[in-house]
């Protein structure tokens, strides 16, 4: 029986600050594994900054910021197998860059286009959940099923501190007690949910006491130190697989960019308290660790950031040159075999269409 | 053949479909150590081990989502929703999802799904054990629903369900689960969804019917001897719809009452008076008629008889639509 009792109220961290705390280190991760979660970690800080831009600039639609989040999405990929399904919320849109999916994809689809379809199958990276905490049950079921297949995969949920709110959070966790389900359920936990605080979310002294009750270990961690958000989800994925079942993992960090392109937390959020987190951001920390190792000098870093740059340059102007849709693809997706009044509404809706 | 009751049919249809494909798992509420309350699923554990006949927490959004996550695995699942009311918490997962994924995913990922529920009103049971949501479900994009009410159809609709590569919901009438009884194809039977069944062939008037209106529609024409001779279609799937048969009942008999024990107001019968409205209008001598539920909750079970579409209503609303 796996112990869960109690809680931890430390927070786990690796990186140090370069000053009175010390760096750790560890295991499983050697000098090219390291730079290369620092050429991950740019990627993703450059897609969501450039989107940021390509919004204001009239080029996506609203986009769910994820500055400050990198770490817990790279950390978590870094310790799966590709095999391992991740099933994102929209704050983790971006996911599917480090599993190979062009960013021209994920750019098509905060454009609303239809190129922003992908088969979860070719990434084992789910659609991205828009309703909150909904994708919970997803991820234990594609683990649990997986589990009763007798095939060695785990899977992956994040969703926010807000999430931890819903009833599909709380079903799917105790679907996955109940199941042993080999998943991992990573909560954000950024302590906003738009305009709500922690504290009006939830009476409870952390997210990770809820795991409790679902019979499932729990750990809390600094959700901007990649190195202790990728040992834990390592530990995690090892108990996952031999048998042992879900795990919660708490990553506190603090929202240090507006929820979303439509929201202005000007209105709820205290700026000094944004500063002090901007200033502790998760890619310059780790940078900051890579140097004290002597692992990235100015060059290189200049040239994954210069890499990461064209990627995005690259992406956007493949997404920008995606021909309008047909609106045939209305009706193509929705059933296997579409019904034939569906011949009917978009023979009617060429017609119209053409002006005739 | 075999002569079994409804719910003994769709026993049936489980066992050979299970057989027919490993795939394919039962998951609910109480559907594995006891068979489910009504015993739909009895025996499936025995047969087919505790893996493929899962009982799960009471938790109707959990269940129809970890499906949705099964699917992904490679699953068929068959998820059964205790009583038609108890379902709407898996409207969440349904609405949000379940319909959705194949087209979020460009066509290319399946969900092959079904969802079973007892449905209807006319057991003398507590509130919620009585509710017709098929409205909720067939106005639902993605989704498939069909509603059988014979139990040769029921072994059939729902092999069809689970062998279909889309989601689908199968109404079953629990009214009739053990009191009607019938002729049902021994192994492999699939009906085919989106094809209507003339359950009674007529020449004055079309009653459109589905599940336990069926059997009504038909004591209804009987009761009319001679005065009329009444039609009764069977629509079997409300989604995809067999309009062919509708507007070729119609186009024969120039009249239609449609009865459905749901709650009137947007009820299936309005879609299908609409149909005929757009379709149908050069061949109508009269306006379609409804015979439904009231706009009101399901009543407690003193009252219900009086809410219940009834035969006296069905023959009422025919006399209306001749004497038009």
């Amino acid at each position: 029986m796996t112990e869960t009792l109690p809680v931890e109220r430390d927070l786990r961290r690796v990186i140090g600050d370069g000053d009175t705390q010390p760096d750790g280190e560890v295991d499983g991760l050697d000098d090219a594994d390291l730079v290369e979660l620092f050429r991950q970690l740019v990627l993703m800080r450059t897609y969501d900054e450039r989107s940021l831009v390509y919004h204001r600039q009239g080029r996506i639609g609203t986009y769910a910021i994820f500055w400050n989040h990198e770490a817990m999405q790279v950390g978590v990929v870094c310790a799966l197998e590709d095999d391992d399904w991740i099933f994102p919320s929209y704050r983790e849109s971006a996911i599917g860059l480090l599993r190979g999916m062009p960013a021209d994809t994920i750019l098509s689809w905060w454009r609303g286009h239809p190129a922003g379809w992908w088969n979860p199958a070719d990434y084992n990276v789910a659609s991205i959940c828009v309703p909150i905490g909904t994708h919970v049950p997803h991820a234990v079921g594609l683990a649990w099923g997986k589990k009763l297949r007798g095939e060695p995969t785990c899977a992956v949920a994040f969703f926010g501190d807000g999430a931890t709110s819903e009833g599909s959070f709380h079903e799917g966790a105790n679907f996955a007690g109940v199941m042993k389900a080999p998943v991992i359920l990573f909560c954000n936990n950024n302590q906003w949910a738009i305009s709500t605080p922690l504290e009006d979310q939830t009476a409870a002294e952390t997210l990770a006491d809820k795991a409790i009750g679902y019979g499932m270990p729990a750990v809390r961690l600094d959700g901007a130190d990649v190195l202790a958000v990728y040992e834990a989800t390592r530990d995690a994925v090892a108990q996952a697989r031999a048998g042992d079942g879900p795990t919660f993992i708490e990553a506190v960090t603090y929202r240090a960019a507006p929820h979303a392109t439509a929201d202005d937390p000007r209105l709820y959020i205290d700026p000094d308290r944004v500063e002090e987190e901007r200033q502790r951001e998760c890619v310059g920390r780790f940078e900051g660790y890579l140097r004290r190792r002597e692992l990235l000098d100015d060059d290189l870093a200049a040239t994954i950031r210069d890499e990461a740059a064209q990627v995005m340059r690259d992406a956007i102007a493949k997404a920008e040159a995606e021909p309008d849709p047909d609106p045939e693809l209305l009706f193509s997706a929705a059933f296997a075999d579409p019904p034939r009044s569906f011949d009917h509404d978009l023979a009617e809706l060429r017609r119209i269409l053409a002006g005739e | 053949m075999s002569e079994l009751t409804l719910v003994e049919a769709i026993n049936d249809a489980l066992h050979v479909e299970f057989a027919r494909d490993p795939n394919v798992l039962v998951m609910g509420e109480d559907v594995g150590r006891v068979g489910g309350v009504f015993r739909a699923t009895a025996g499936l554990r025995e047969s087919f081990g505790v893996d493929r006949c899962v009982d799960t927490p009471l938790a109707e959004a959990g269940i129809l989502g970890t499906a949705v996550g099964l699917c992904m695995a490679g699953w068929r699942p068959v998820c059964e929703m205790q009583y038609d009311a108890f379902s709407y918490p898996c409207l969440d997962q349904l609405i949000n999802h379940v319909g959705r994924y194949r087209w979020r995913s460009g066509g290319k990922m399946e969900f092959p799904l079904t969802i079973r529920m007892p449905y209807g009103g006319g057991v003398r049971a507590p509130e919620l054990h009585d509710d017709s949501p098929e409205a909720y479900y067939v106005h639902t994009p993605g989704v498939k629903v069909a509603i059988p009410a014979t139990p040769a159809d029921a072994k059939g609709l729902l092999a069809a369900a689970i062998r279909d590569p889309d989601p689908v919901v199968v109404l079953e009438p629990k009214l009739h689960y053990r009191t009607l009884r019938g002729s049902v194809p021994d192994g492999e039977h699939v009906v085919p969804l989106g094809r209507a069944r003339v359950a009674r062939e007529g020449s004055d008037v079309t009653v459109v019917a589905y599940g336990a209106m069926v059997p009504l529609a038909e004591r209804a024409a009987g009761a009319l001897g001679s005065e009329a001779s009444v039609e009764v279609l069977d629509l079997r799937t409300l989604k995809p719809l067999d309009e062919d048969a509708l507007l070729a009942s119609v186009a024969k008999t120039g009249r239609a009452v449609v009865v459905q024990e749901a709650p009137r107001t947007c009820g299936y019968a309005a879609e299908v008076a609409a149909i005929l409205a757009e379709k149908a209008i050069l061949d109508l001598h009269g306006p379609v008629l409804r015979v439904t539920g009231y706009d009101v909750p399901y009543p407690y079970w003193k009252l219900e008889d009086a809410y219940m579409p009834s035969v006296e209503r069905v023959v009422d609303a025919v006399r209306k639509l001749l004497a038009f």
